[in-house]
């Protein structure tokens, strides 16, 4: 029996391909997989489809992800990724995934970094759409027996031995009733959001307080210091909503005003990618746009010039909700917007197969470091959540274990006033634009606020915080999402990993990427 | 602003009603901002500066997504995140979803919605077939967020009857609009026995759906193929 942490696309995943070779999984997650983050996913998932006439190949996506990640990510790994996306595509139309077609044939739109059309969607829903397909998939795999659901179940811990991992210990949230489950684990838990709390796009439910909890109990971590920031996104109550970058794919332009004219920067910055850089890029530009005194300090997204047809076909839920919203008809007005933390390129350290630094443990989807190195490329985590899950499956071994000790039953949860601590420190320290005198100043307020009556859970999100900022201190370069204004250079002698471990205090070392292996 | 919310502590059987002050932030806040906000405060005090646990409820997206935060809002089921403060006068009361069982506080046990699906089948048992005609509908009904709030309202749904209501009727009707034939006997009996019969086609659920959902479009598709045997070709 392997245990899987997570039901979003990465989790679902996993387990579909387990149940396909016959293999039993419990799936596991705080809510019903119907709310996990992955039903958030707005613009599309990337795969070299060759479907608009443009000679697109799958090597010419491998080589815009390695770009893009700016050649921080493993290359063997993201070529199983982009060469495997076509037929995970076309996997997701056999599951009835409503993709947007036109005289018979799937469409795709263009996207960030990418030279060629290569995201299929559906309008600005995708997330949604094949989550709904993979969750009717797994319940056919539930009702021949092969899938077992724990959907108001919170994974506390781990039960780790001897670095190896021997089961999972949850709390069912209904009954309040603490059950282990013993077996393999496959993490996938989704994204660091709960360290930015309520300062993101993504869902709260991610609260990454089980991979703090087993930060602490040795398991390495890659590339924390890589946030990716959204150039665009509104702030509602108390999160970030994400205009998708579908927006600009389909001719959205960023815009603010000079000498009270409309400037439209990025085309005159950048006069190839236009709008469409990568995101990190976008969203330094609009940083500096903003803090210029020549601007008039905000940035608008400008979609009036997409015809309404194409916006009623393509964009129309995104159009709804920004009505629904902010009363902004996207067609009719250009709107402000600003960066905001959207996804996390680093999280569980894991080689090719998805296998972490404890045995009989895997982590897949955003909770992994993998496919994306510096910079995530829209529409490549849908597919490297899918891709990953996949793979973790096809490796991770069923295996008999027997646990030893007796297991502590901990459950502590951090106070949300603790939560918004830790997110303003961590804000200050790794904003978009970073330096060695920010990150120091955040460590000093972590070391203040160790000083409180904390219980465990904090205590370890605490740790946890301070290895994010210690793999930010110690990457004395500039490099995709990491910007260092002290170190404004790419350096090649960080074309590494940046690996935190714990052993009684926080380690960082730097880990030579695989070399490319002949294909 | 008055919170009034009512609650209920694990495992009791009953209810007790208490009531917050509010300052709110800003006027485009929404119900859960301020269930967070009110739990951010270092030490809860009702109105009457007794101590309060913090307050139970779910929530995951924030944005209308994800079905979470269903809720009774001044006596109308829907969705936290989605519901401003702004169009509600000086108070507002929050109750659990009331067709569902409540575990604690605001959060209630809507398992049955997933059972209902299992119980009907709704899967592909072979590959589903897609094609731009089909797509629109597809498109609609996958977007279901499994909320409930057409439950609530629903004469007919309980937890203890065999009708799916719409929470039923939306994923099901995703897999008779991509369905090959092989599989249609077997759905449509399903789709029959626990929606069209139990179903009394007032259609208060169509208002209430956070999503927009086009619930009676899905319906006439559905009902088309699995009632009338209208089997849709390409
Ligand atoms: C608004 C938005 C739009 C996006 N748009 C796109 C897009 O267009 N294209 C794209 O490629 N990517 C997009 N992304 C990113 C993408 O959605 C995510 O990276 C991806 O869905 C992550 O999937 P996952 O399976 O790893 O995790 P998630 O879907 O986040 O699922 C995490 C799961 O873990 C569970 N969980 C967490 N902690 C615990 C615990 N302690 N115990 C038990 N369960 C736990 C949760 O309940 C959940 O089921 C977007 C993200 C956001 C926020
Ligand atoms: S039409 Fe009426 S009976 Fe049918 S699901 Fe809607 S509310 Fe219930
Ligand atoms: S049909 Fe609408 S109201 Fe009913 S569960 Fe789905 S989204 Fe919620
Ligand atoms: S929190 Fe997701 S719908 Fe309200």
């Amino acid at each position: 029996m392997i245990n899987i942490i997570g039901s979003g696309l990465a989790g679902l995943s996993a387990a579909i391909t387990l149940a396909k070779k016959g293999t039993a999984s419990n799936l596991v997650s705080v809510q019903e997989a119907q709310r996990a983050q992955s039903v958030m996913a707005e613009g599309g998932i990337n795969a070299a489809l060759n479907v608009m006439g443009e000679d697109d190949n799958f090597m010419n996506h491998y080589e815009d992800t390695m770009k893009g990640g700016a050649y921080l990510a493993d290359p063997n790994s993201v070529y199983g990724l982009c060469k495997n996306a076509p037929d995970i595509v076309n996997w997701l139309i056999e599951l009835g995934v409503p993709f947007e077609m036109k005289n018979g044939k799937m469409i795709q739109r263009n996207f960030g970094g990418q030279k060629k059309k290569r995201t299929a969607y559906v309008k600005s829903s995708t997330g949604k759409m094949l989550m709904s397909a993979l969750i009717d998939e797994a319940r056919k795999y539930e009702s021949k027996g092969l899938i077992t659901r724990y959907p108001h179940h919170k994974v506390a811990d781990l039960v780790v031995e001897d670095n190896t991992c021997k089961g999972a210990i949850l709390k069912d949230e209904y009954s309040g009733e603490v059950i282990t489950l013993h077996g393999p684990v496959i993490l996938a838990c989704g994204g660091l959001t709960g360290l930015f709390r309520c300062r993101t796009t993504g869902s709260s439910d991610n609260t990454g307080q089980l991979v703090s909890n087993l930060f602490v109990k040795g398991l390495k971590m890659g590339n924390l210091e890589m946030i990716q920031y959204h150039p665009t996104t509104i702030d509602i109550g108390d999160k970030k909503l994400l205009v998708s970058e579908a927006a600009r794919g389909e001719g959205g332009r960023l815009m603010t005003y000079r000498n009270n004219e409309p400037y439209y920067f990025m085309e005159e910055l950048y006069p190839e990618e236009k709008n469409l850089t990568t995101r990190d890029v976008a969203t330094r530009a609009i940083y500096k746009i903003m803090n210029d005194k020549e601007c008039s300090g905000d940035v608008y997204l400008d979609m009036t010039g997409i015809k309404e047809e194409i916006i009623n076909e393509r964009l129309s839920d995104m159009r709804e909700e920004l009505l629904d919203y902010f009363n902004i008809d996207l067609c009719k007005e250009p709107f402000k917007v600003k960066p905001g933390i959207h996804y996390f390129m680093g999280g569980v350290y894991v080689d090719e197969k998805h296998q972490s630094s404890i045995a009989n443990l895997y982590a897949a989807g955003e909770c992994a470091c993998q496919y994306h190195g510096a910079n995530r490329l829209g529409g490549n985590s849908l597919l490297g959540a899918i891709y990953g899950g996949k793979t973790a499956a096809e490796n991770i071994e069923d295996v008999e274990v027997k646990i030893t000790k007796e297991i502590l039953k901990d459950c502590d949860e951090c106070s949300p006033l603790f939560n918004e601590k830790i997110a303003t420190i961590l804000s200050e320290g790794l904003g978009i634009i970073r330096n060695e005198e920010g990150i120091l100043k955040a460590l000093d307020k972590c070391e203040s606020l160790e000083k409180e009556e904390l219980n465990k859970a904090e205590q370890n999100k605490l740790t946890f915080a301070k290895a994010m900022l210690k793999s930010a201190l110690n990457r004395k370069e500039s490099r995709g999402g990491h910007y260092r204004d002290d170190y404004p250079e790419t350096d090649e002698s960080y074309r590494k990993t940046s690996v935190a471990g714990y052993d009684q205090d926080i380690t960082i070392n730097f880990a030579d990427i695989p070399e490319r292996r002949p294909q | 602003m008055r919170i009034e919310i009512l609650r209920r502590k694990k495992g009791e059987k009953d209810s007790y009603l208490q009531v917050f002050e509010y300052e709110k932030t800003t006027d485009d806040e929404t119900v859960l901002s301020v269930l967070n906000n009110l739990n951010l405060r270092e030490e809860l005090k009702d109105i009457n500066g007794e101590k309060a646990e913090k307050i139970v409820f779910k929530s995951s997206c924030g944005q209308k997504k994800c079905g979470s935060c269903a809720m009774l809002i001044n006596g109308r089921p829907g969705l936290a995140c989605a519901s401003r403060i702004s169009q509600y006068s000086d108070t507002i009361r929050l109750e659990p979803l009331k067709k569902f069982p409540v575990i604690e506080d605001l959060v209630v046990d809507r398992s049955i919605m997933e059972e209902n699906l299992k119980q009907m089948k709704v899967f592909f048992e072979d590959k589903a077939i897609i094609s731009e005609k089909r797509n629109q509908v597809s498109y609609e009904a996958s977007r279901c967020l499994q909320c409930g709030c057409c439950l609530e309202v629903c004469p007919n749904f309980s937890v203890d009857n065999n009708f799916t209501g719409m929470a039923g009727a939306m994923p099901m009707s995703r897999i008779i609009n991509e369905l090959d034939k092989k599989q249609l006997k077997e759905i449509s009996k399903a789709y029959n026995k626990f929606v069209y019969n139990g179903c009394g086609k007032s259609l208060s659920c169509v208002d209430i759906c956070p999503a927009k959902i086009k619930i009676e479009d899905m319906l006439v598709n559905s009902n088309a193929i699995a009632v009338w045997k209208r089997y849709l070709k390409d």
